[in-house]
């Protein structure tokens, strides 16, 4: 991987090889802790699934494992979690798309090193701080429009969550038209096309794959999302198409059961890790997929 | 893009109605990149706003009240001071982690390894995990650090955590910084005789070290807001002093936060954006450190 890979014979010194096995020891801890991650999430599930089917846990449309009568279906938490991803990637994928195009094609210099650090700044607000404006700003103007609002509701979660990952889809999507070659734009231009088309019908299709794979990245992070979605949007598991409704989605229910006093050994400190590793399954899918259209459909430019 | 499509040339009437769509295309993208900056000062607007009254001195230098009057400048005094505390303790543990684990790990990817599979799978793996949930992150802390090391809800365990959430950032940023160190360099020393981990030591780490500085401040601001990962592993909501020892249990600014933002009494809110502003200024805080040291080294 070095840049200067030089052969400098077979000189053993001692102070190489010692260095040489403690960083890969170091580079070795992240393989651990994907094999924690894997590991826990499936050792913890098993006592689990050993209570509760597999059928249940997936069909069942009550989720209650700490208070009586209990039942164990994810759906509502997984309905409350793609509430969540669905309204803030309305906000997120469009919004974030048009300002990458912004950015990426009309922006001139001076105004582009305004906007892209704002933008970064966004991205480093800490997500407990967007629940707080979610609850403190967000919740009240929805209850203007709305006033049968209640005071946890899905739509304020959405619209913070996307708030939240606008960032990520206009710098990755930037990433993406910037890398298409001037080469193709003039081209256009040649052929008498106006900027208007060169951007949606020359950079937009060439950039395609790192525009999608930003959006799958971005939904990855919404399904993700705890601590914004858990103040703004409740703690209450619910199968609802009423966005001013009270929802739970999976990560609010693992604060539920994180701030709350579940004994160890118990059902519900068990059903922790079960839906912990449905989290991660979904998400580490996500990636996967972001990955592959990245990979798979990319243009490659010199 | 067919060629039908591009009939600019030719037909008049068509070229001004293109340029109108132009025009309002320019203004609904420039509009969306406002979405973004109205949102940003908003957030901060109203953050500022619900926190006016509600700072003051004795706000960062008192443990937290159950009753909202004693935050208030006058009252008995009631803040934030054991989570700020508690909040520099766990990110300067982090940073001794990280550090070390980071830029190791860096190295190794850079300057030792072969390009082969297990190369090509730690780095997968790294990308990966920067995509793992951060709650997901405190479920491996507390299986791992709380319940199976032993060491409780404990300082060390949260900074244990953070250390494994935010390790693939700073390794990618460690790495960075090392592949701008010019090839030039390492030949010159390599050309006197240097062995390959005098290289390291003498040559590759010094050049790199304002590149890691940066990144690594720029990780652990990520790392001090996050709470999801160290409520999993149970820091406590309602510390009435600093952690006092390593394994002793610890509060953070965003755990306290929490919990005085979903208090139903409407006056917490007001101390929860107290909270919220002393938060953000450590963030800036340490994000100017980090400009700064870029800035002040960044000879390229």
């Amino acid at each position: 991987m070095s840049g200067a890979d030089i052969t400098y014979g077979e000189v053993s010194d001692r102070g190489t090889a010692i260095a040489r096995v403690v960083f890969l020891a170091c580079a070795l801890v992240t393989v651990l802790t994907t094999f924690g991650i894997v590991l826990v999430l499936i050792t913890g599930s098993i006592p689990f699934f050993r209570e509760v089917s597999i059928v249940e846990f997936f069909t069942s449309t009550e989720w209650s494992p700490i208070i009586r009568p209990r039942s164990y279906g994810i759906l509502p938490l997984l309905w409350g979690t793609m509430l969540i991803v669905v309204g803030s990637a309305l906000v997120a994928l469009p919004v974030g798309t048009l300002t990458a195009i912004y950015l990426s094609e009309y922006a001139n210099r001076r105004l582009r090193r305004v906007l892209k650090p704002t933008l970064e700044i966004l991205a480093g607000i800490p997500t407990i701080v967007y629940g707080f404006f979610a609850i403190s700003f967000i919740t009240p103007q929805i209850q203007r429009v709305f006033p049968e609002t209640g005071t946890f509701n899905a739509l304020s979660g959405a619209i913070v969550v996307g708030v939240m990952i606008i960032p990520m889809v206009s710098s990755l999507s930037e990433d993406a038209m910037s890398a298409v070659p001037d080469d193709l734009r003039n081209a256009g231009y040649g052929l008498g096309a106006t900027k208007f088309e060169v951007s949606t019908r020359i950079v937009l299709p060439a950039a395609v794959s790192g525009i999608l794979a930003s959006y799958v990245l971005a939904i990855s992070r919404a399904i993700g999302e705890t601590m914004a979605v858990t103040l703004a949007a409740g703690m209450q598991p619910n199968i609802t198409f009423n966005p001013l409704e009270e929802i739970q989605t999976m990560t609010a229910y693992m604060v539920e059961v994180g701030t709350g006093d579940v004994s160890v050994g118990s059902i519900g400190y068990q059903s922790l890790f079960a839906v912990g590793l449905t989290l991660f399954v979904m998400t580490l899918a996500m990636n996967l997929l972001s990955q592959y259209i990245r990979g798979r459909y990319r243009e490659v430019y010199d | 893009m067919a060629t039908e499509e591009f009939d600019g040339l030719d037909a008049n009437g068509s070229l001004a109605r293109k340029r109108l769509y132009g025009r309002i295309f320019v203004g609904v993208c420039f509009l969306s990149t406002l979405v973004g900056v109205v949102a940003l000062a908003l957030l901060l607007a109203d953050v500022i706003y619900e926190s006016w009254g509600w700072l003051s001195w004795e706000f960062l230098t008192y443990p937290p009240s159950r009753f909202a009057e004693n935050y208030l400048p006058g009252g008995r005094g009631a803040g934030i001071y054991p989570a700020l505390v508690g909040s520099i303790f766990l990110i300067v543990l982090t940073a001794v982690f990280t550090v070390f684990l980071g830029v190791g790990a860096a190295i190794y990817l850079e300057e030792y390894a072969a390009d082969n599979r297990l190369t090509r799978f730690i780095e997968a793996n790294i990308a990966n995990l920067a995509g793992v949930p951060s709650i997901v992150y405190g479920l491996l802390g507390l299986a791992i650090f709380v319940r199976a090391a032993g060491l409780g809800s404990s300082l060390l365990a949260g900074s244990l955590t953070l250390t494994l959430l935010i390790l693939p950032i700073v390794i990618v940023a460690a790495q960075e910084a090392i592949r701008a160190v010019p090839d030039s360099q390492r030949r010159a020393a390599y050309g006197v005789g240097a062995t390959k981990w005098e290289v390291t030591r003498d040559v590759v780490l010094p050049s790199a070290l304002p590149g890691i500085m940066t990144g690594t401040i720029l990780s652990l601001s990520r790392a001090i807001g996050e709470t999801a990962p160290i409520l999993m592993v149970g820091a406590a909501t309602s510390m009435f002093r600093p952690p006092y020892s390593l394994t002793g249990p610890f509060s953070a600014m965003p755990m306290q936060i929490f919990d005085w933002a979903r208090l139903p009494q409407a006056e917490f809110q007001h101390v929860a954006a107290a909270g919220s502003v002393v938060l953000l200024t450590v963030l800036l805080l340490m994000n100017a450190t980090a400009i700064a040291i870029r800035n002040r080294y960044d000879t390229r």
